[in-house]
């Protein structure tokens, strides 16, 4: 339970950073979310065995952090909590592919290796950057960005309200698992049964709990709709930074930066 | 101003498991009146409250608010006459920071942003709270969250004010705060509560229900004094109306000898 517990601290952190001031804070929420999907495409959409042309874009990742003053700490804390599941996804890529396709002097480096290597890379640069867009937008400007963009409003509601519950469900759940360990010895009362039964007790007092709070929303004159009173505006800078970040995105999609830069090296020497 | 009267006539309303919660409960509250709702856990106290603002629909009899009996179309405009503030504030704040929730209300009155953002301000401060604006609610203390929920409710101006256990979780240093809140307010005031040290600072007039029906209905001061009422209430006198235990009765006598530990 202790993971679980400190994950839920981490939204708080989240929360806290998105309330920050800075360039990127200040961008309208929409420009943040296009980027960020724009991006993901990018890097998705490489070759398997690609990785140095993807290194440019952990550049641009960095860049933004810097901007926005989010430490570097913070991304690859959460990135290494997540990595087993990405590295459970390649894991068996060097075993099947064998195919020598590079030599790095001595070493021979098979195919999987290398489809290994860019699905980490690509799990690293996809999950960093929502972490990022959240941190410098927060999830409700995340959640309002997307309904401005078209998403039904019902499921902006509907985010908005599980992001505002679930630490009041993470509460409970704590709460109801504790006093479980607290009677439980040796082992029993701890099977699966028991977690059914708490399961169970956790969904009637959620439903229970979004009965009593629909009625508070009623109260206060709820028809269907969440308004909110700072509509946010698209002015022209946001457009111009959106314009850019896209071109250089996409240029660093199209033309291999890294082995561009080499090969300008290279040419340099004699 | 005169019309803020909350009269209620024969009100009956069973649960569709079959539990009569209110059995015929009939009083008028007249403009500016302060009312407690006192009674035993399951006395019907809440039931009761959501019938005063359309919460739930009278089964017999009738609710008039005002000038108004509460039907369906009368519905929006008693919701803004009467505010509800719910017995636990993390059901009432719903929104992601303290002043879009504050500002829920008014917002959903189709105020326009300015007045909004006024009407936002204004109560947050009434309540003392106007450094928590930006904050999530959830990181609240509880007297802060129950600041911001009555704060939620005086944005949309209510006249008639509605509270299920105003003081159920908070320490003794934010419930007095609470109090002296209330006692401040203007508004109509009807509370359900088993704080009885807080009726006795609120309300001059103390409606008793049990199994549902009306037992007393009268001064406080006259009510907390009927010992054989309260009892059969399942009740207690307030705290403050009780001699002190530690002065009369056997725990005196044993002091006694230690000499007076306690003054009075």
């Amino acid at each position: 339970m202790a993971n679980i517990e400190s994950a839920f601290v981490d939204l708080g952190i989240l929360d806290a950073l998105a309330a920050r001031d800075s360039i990127v804070h200040r961008l309208d929420p929409r420009v943040k979310v296009l980027t960020a999907a724009v991006f993901v495409l990018c890097v998705v959409s490489f070759d398997k065995y690609v990785i140095a042309a993807m290194l440019p874009f952990a550049l641009f990742l960095s860049l933004i952090l810097g901007l926005a003053g989010i430490p570097a700490r913070f991304v690859l804390k959460r990135l290494v909590l997540v990595a087993p599941f990405a590295v459970l996804l390649g894991l068996f890529n060097p075993f099947f592919d064998r195919q020598i396709l590079l030599h790095l002097g001595p070493v021979a480096v098979s195919g999987g290796w290398l489809s290994f290597l860019s699905i980490l890379l690509r799990f690293g640069l996809t999950v960093g950057a929502m972490l990022t867009l959240i941190a410098v937008t927060g999830f409700n400007g995340v959640c309002m960005a997307m309904e401005k963009m078209g998403m039904p409003k019902i499921f902006a509601v509907q985010l908005l309200l599980l992001y505002r519950y679930i630490f009041v469900l993470a509460d409970e759940g704590q709460r109801m698992h504790r006093a479980r360990a607290l009677r439980s010895f040796d082992g029993r009362g701890t099977g699966i049964t028991t977690y059914g039964h708490l399961i169970g007790g956790l969904l009637l007092r959620t439903l229970d709990r979004a009965q009593r709070i629909h009625l508070a929303m009623l109260c206060r004159g709820f028809d269907g709709t969440i308004r909110t009173s700072r509509p946010p505006r698209l002015v022209a800078r946001d457009v111009l930074l959106f314009a850019l970040s896209c071109l250089l995105l996409i240029a660093m999609r199209r033309y291999d930066c890294s082995l561009l830069l080499g090969q300008f090296l290279t040419g340099l020497v004699p | 101003m005169s019309h803020h009267i909350v009269e209620v006539q024969d009100l009956s309303y069973t649960y569709p498991d079959g539990a009569a919660a209110v059995r015929g409960i009939s009083f008028r509250i007249h403009h500016g009146e302060s009312v407690a709702v006192v009674g035993a856990n399951g006395a019907g106290k809440s039931t009761l409250l959501l019938h005063l603002n359309g919460a739930l629909t009278p089964q017999r009899g009738t609710v008039r608010i005002g000038d108004f009996p509460l039907t369906k179309a009368t519905l929006r405009d008693i919701r803004r006459t009467v505010g509800m503030i719910f017995q636990d504030p993390d059901d009432q704040l719903f929104m992601p920071t303290v002043f879009e929730d504050v500002a829920f209300g008014p917002l959903n009155l189709g105020l326009p942003p300015e007045e909004v953002e006024q009407r936002v301000l204004a109560s947050l401060a009434r309540v003392g709270v106007e450094h928590l604006r930006d904050r999530p609610p959830y990181k609240l203390s509880g007297g802060e969250k129950r600041a911001v929920s009555i704060a939620a409710v005086l944005a949309m101006s209510p006249d008639i004010l509605v509270m299920d256990e105003p003081s159920a979780n908070l320490d003794p240093r934010a419930r007095r705060t609470l109090i002296e809140l209330l006692a401040g307010f203007h508004h109509t005031k009807i509370i359900a509560t088993h704080d009885l040290d807080l009726v006795l600072d609120l309300c001059p007039r103390t409606i008793v229900i049990r199994e549902g029906q009306i037992m007393a209905d009268g001064p406080t001061r006259d009510i907390f004094t009927n010992d054989r009422l309260l009892e059969e209430s399942h009740l207690e006198k307030p705290l403050r109306m009780q001699a002190c235990p530690v002065c009369s009765g056997s725990m005196a006598r044993k002091t006694e000898d230690a000499g007076s530990v306690h003054e009075h």
